[in-house]
């Protein structure tokens, strides 16, 4: 199984390919995990990872400088339904478009914009840095044996804005910061976390062997 | 709910930590991603890598530091110390850092805190700002960004100056007291809290921890979303988990899930 971490420039590509090469040793899953940097990688590969750090804007840029490759993407996620799994602004750009500064068209596969986020609680910080328990809506492979909610583990989200899905059914799961945030969205062959699985610890690397194991 | 964090901050010169650290048997105490591996098993919930010496010269031994360290450790990286320009920021990003801190190039250019949070987001941007009490003791508290190690001031009221570079973009401030820093008499409580209810970022206490009721007093009396400590943590004074149960015991909401792991494992 070939999983291409998509390489186009934007932060922590190191992490994101260490954290999902551990996972899938210590789960015993055989997947070689390369950086994939250019369309024809992205076509042929079994399973998709986009990861993001960055502004929106800038994300989408360093994208689409890549020859072909938001074609790529689509065709191997949307066409041929391989697994894909966005992370932070590599989740965010999955909306139909993000509000951070300038509006930016997304991918438009999960119905919603990229919104700042805005605690109804003056004295909760933006933007929120730090880890916070998750609270899974409906079961999905993903956070299968993972222990969530209020007395379960903890995710690290570093982040100011989030996806706000039109559709209930995309939101995976949330997080709590006065109010509700996406923490995580799911439709079809397609998922995405607000938070960091690579930097998550105990909770990100088994996300991250449920990623590989998934079948959509 | 979001939960307080403890940040052990190590210092590094030319891709040593200095002084050591000390409080599990490293096979090499003066090896930065040797400390980073235990702090990441001891449940430190992220670290901070403070490059002492950066020089533009001599920016590969930090980026080699960063760049193990992300390939072992998963948990979140702060790396500050000679950040000039928009790629060092990118470089040390690409590293593996997750934010990158900014101290002198902010002072002397507080639009580079813009232009970095405009091109990485200001999830990214720490502005590390190194403050001193320049108010008599009768007088309204003032305090005043200092650079150079406290050595220069600059007359920047340091308040105003938070509440500038979160307005431009900074994503957290990591605030030290220069009074309090190396002395083990806790942080300046009135300081944090000053810049904590000045500013929507979230405010990192450093500088002056000696004891665990310290880490409390950053988070509850001064308003700090997260506590920075490196003597205390280094030299084994105490270990994470005891600073964690301590707070958590004060009321503090913390994130426990190392030990809950590990009573987990106990049940097996």
């Amino acid at each position: 199984m070939r999983v291409a971490i998509i390489d186009y420039g934007s932060g922590n590509l190191r992490s994101v390919t260490k954290a999902f090469e551990r996972a899938a040793v210590e789960a015993d899953i055989s997947a070689e995990i390369e950086l994939a940097g250019n369309a024809e990688q992205v076509r042929s590969a079994d399973r998709l990872v986009l990861p993001g750090v960055g502004s929106y804007a800038d994300c989408r840029a360093g994208l689409d400088q890549i020859a072909g490759m938001t074609e790529a993407i689509e065709e191997a996620a949307i066409k041929k339904g391989r697994p894909f799994l966005g992370i932070c602004v590599g989740m965010q750009l999955m909306a139909e478009r993000g509000l951070e500064k300038d509006v930016t068209e997304g991918f438009g596969w999960i119905g919603g914009d990229v919104k700042e986020i805005a605690p109804q609680d003056a004295s909760l910080k933006v933007p929120q840095i730090g880890w916070n328990t998750i609270h899974v809506k409906h079961s999905h492979s993903l956070f299968h044996g993972i222990p969530t909610g209020k007395e379960g583990l903890h995710a690290y989200f570093v982040h100011s804005y989030h996806l706000d899905a039109r559709r209930d059914a995309d939101v995976l799961a949330v997080t709590h910061y006065g109010g509700e945030i996406t923490a995580a969205v799911a439709r079809d062959n397609l998922a995405g976390t607000q938070f960091h699985p690579e930097k998550s610890q105990t909770l990100g690397l088994a996300l991250i062997a449920n990623f590989l194991r998934w079948q959509p | 709910m979001l939960k307080a964090r403890i940040i052990p901050c190590l210092d590094v010169k030319d891709g040593r930590v200095v002084k050591g650290v000390n409080f599990v048997d490293l096979v090499d105490a003066g090896d930065p991603v040797e400390a980073a591996k235990a702090y990441d098993a001891a449940g430190a919930d992220e670290l901070c890598f403070l490059d002492i010496a950066a020089s533009q010269e001599n920016r590969k031994p930090i980026m080699d530091v960063v760049k193990s360290a992300a390939e072992q450790c998963f948990m979140p990286l702060t790396v500050g110390g000679g950040v000039r320009d928009i790629s060092d920021i990118r470089r040390l990003l690409l590293a593996g850092a997750d934010k990158v801190s900014i101290n002198t190039a902010a002072v002397k250019d507080p639009d580079f805190v813009a232009r970095a949070a405009d091109k990485f987001g200001n999830q990214c941007i720490v502005v590390a700002i190194d403050a001193k009490r320049v108010s008599a003791e009768h007088e309204v508290p003032r305090w005043e960004i200092f650079t150079h190690g406290g050595r220069h001031g600059t007359g920047i009221d340091a308040v105003a100056f938070a509440q500038r570079v979160v307005e431009l973009g900074a994503g957290e401030i990591l605030l030290t007291s220069m009074d309090r820093d190396g002395t083990k008499a806790g942080y300046d409580i009135a300081l944090t809290r000053a810049v904590a209810d000045a500013v929507r970022a979230p405010v990192i206490a450093s500088g002056g921890v000696g004891t665990l009721d310290h880490l409390v007093e950053g988070i509850r009396d001064g308003h700090a979303a997260a506590v920075l400590a490196a003597s205390i943590f280094h030299f084994g004074t105490y270990t994470i988990a005891e600073a964690k149960a301590h707070m958590s015991r004060a009321g503090i909401p913390m994130r426990l899930d190392q030990t809950n792991a590990r009573q987990g494992h106990d049940q097996v």
